[in-house]
C-alpha cells in the first residue's frame, strides 16, 4: 500500500485537483467558484501531464552544462504542451471573469440558480 | 441532493481512472519521440533548451495556433467588457507615497527581467510566453499601486500585431527559401551562445511581445470595468 502510493502519489494529487474541480464545478451555484473551479481542474491537468513524462531523479531537459547526460532528462513533449497550456488557462479565466462581470452587471446576481429563474 | 448525484458521479470517474492509470508505470522514459528530441535536439535546432525547440522548432505550427487561442480570448474579454454603456465608478484613492514609489521602481526592473527572460529562451529556463506573462505582471504592478495611470493602447495593440505579424513572416521566409512553413533558415552558429539557434530567439522574442501586450490588455480591459 505504501509502496503504491509512493510510486503513484503525483498521479493521485493529480487527479485529486481534478475531481475536486469537477465538484465544484458540478455542485456550486455561485459563477465565481465555479470559476475558481475551473481553474483547479486546469491546474490538476497541467500537473497530470507534467507528471507523466517526469523520470526518476530526472533533471530539465537543458545542456546548460556540457556533463549532463541525457539519460537522466525528462520527457520535453508534456513540459512544452504545459508551457501554452497554462497561458492559455489564464486567457481562459479572464475571459471568463470577463462574462461572469457582464452577467452580475445583467442580472444584479452570480447565483446560477436565480439567473435561470429569471432569464430574461 | 445534487451533491449526492455529484459525488457518485465522481466515485464512478475516480474508478474509471484509478483502473487506467495503474497500467501506466510513473518514473520512467514511456515516449521514443522524447529521447529524440533529447539526443538530436541541439544538433538539429541548435537550441540548448530542448524545451524550447520543442515549441518553436519541432511544433512550431502549434504554438502559432496557441498563440491565436490566446489572441481571441483576449480579443473576446475586450468586445465582451467593451460593448455596451461605461458608468463612471466614484473617484478612486490615491495610493500612499511608499508603494507609489516603490511600483515605479520596481516596474522598470521588472520589465528587464521578463526581456532578459524571453531572451535567454533558448539557453535558460524560460521563453516568450514566460517572459511575456513576467512583463504582464509588471503593467498589474502599475495598475495597483499608481491609480490613474493606464498602458498607451495604441503601442500595446502594435506590439501585440507585430509580434503576431513577425511569427508568421519568418515561417512564411522558411517557405521560401526551404520549402516549408517555420524552416529555421537562419545559420545556427555555436550551441549554449546568445546568438544561436536561427530563428528561434527571433520568435520567442516576437512571442514575448505579443503575449506581454496581449496579457497587459487583459489586465487593463478588466481594471478599466471594475
Amino acid at each position: 500500500m505504501m509502496s503504491f502510493l509512493a510510486d503513484y502519489i503525483y498521479y493521485i494529487g493529480a487527479f485529486g485537483l481534478i475531481l475536486v474541480g469537477l465538484y465544484i464545478i458540478l455542485v456550486k451555484h455561485n459563477l465565481i467558484k465555479v470559476i475558481i473551479g475551473l481553474g483547479i481542474l486546469d491546474t490538476g491537468v497541467n500537473l497530470f501531464l507534467i507528471s507523466v513524462g517526469y523520470i526518476t531523479k530526472g533533471t530539465a531537459p537543458i545542456f546548460s552544462r556540457a556533463e549532463i547526460e541525457s539519460e537522466q532528462m525528462v520527457d520535453p513533449v508534456p513540459q512544452a504542451l504545459v508551457l501554452t497550456a497554462i497561458v492559455i488557462g489564464i486567457a481562459v479565466l479572464a475571459l471568463a471573469l470577463s462574462l461572469a462581470i457582464r452577467l452580475y452587471q445583467h442580472y444584479g446576481t452570480l447565483n446560477l440558480r436565480k439567473i435561470r429563474e429569471q432569464r430574461w | 441532493m445534487r451533491s449526492v448525484v455529484a459525488i457518485l458521479l465522481l466515485i464512478i470517474v475516480a474508478v474509471g481512472i484509478s483502473m487506467s492509470l495503474a497500467k501506466i508505470p510513473f518514473g520512467t522514459q514511456k515516449t521514443k519521440i522524447g529521447g529524440y528530441y533529447i539526443d538530436k535536439g541541439v544538433e538539429e535546432t541548435g537550441s540548448v533548451n530542448i524545451v524550447t525547440s520543442v515549441v518553436v522548432n519541432y511544433r512550431g505550427f502549434d504554438t502559432l495556433g496557441e498563440v491565436t487561442v490566446l489572441f481571441i480570448a483576449s480579443i473576446g474579454l475586450g468586445a465582451v467588457l467593451t460593448a455596451g454603456i461605461k458608468e463612471k465608478t466614484g473617484k478612486t484613492q490615491p495610493a500612499s507615497l511608499v508603494l507609489y514609489t516603490g511600483c515605479r521602481l520596481l516596474f522598470p526592473l521588472i520589465l528587464v527581467f521578463g526581456s532578459y527572460t524571453f531572451i535567454h529562451g533558448h539557453l535558460t529556463p524560460g521563453g516568450g510566453f514566460q517572459g511575456g506573462a513576467i512583463i504582464a505582471s509588471g503593467f498589474l504592478l502599475i495598475y495597483l499601486g499608481c491609480r490613474e495611470r493606464r498602458i498607451n493602447r495604441v503601442a500595446s495593440n502594435l506590439a501585440e500585431s507585430l509580434g503576431g505579424l513577425t511569427f508568421v513572416v519568418i515561417g512564411l521566409f522558411g517557405l521560401i527559401f526551404g520549402g516549408y512553413f517555420l524552416l529555421n533558415f537562419l545559420p545556427k552558429g555555436t550551441a549554449n551562445t546568445l546568438f544561436s539557434a536561427g530563428i528561434i530567439p527571433v520568435i520567442y522574442i516576437a512571442i514575448g511581445f505579443k503575449v506581454g501586450s496581449e496579457l497587459a490588455s487583459i489586465i487593463d480591459n478588466l481594471v478599466e470595468e471594475s
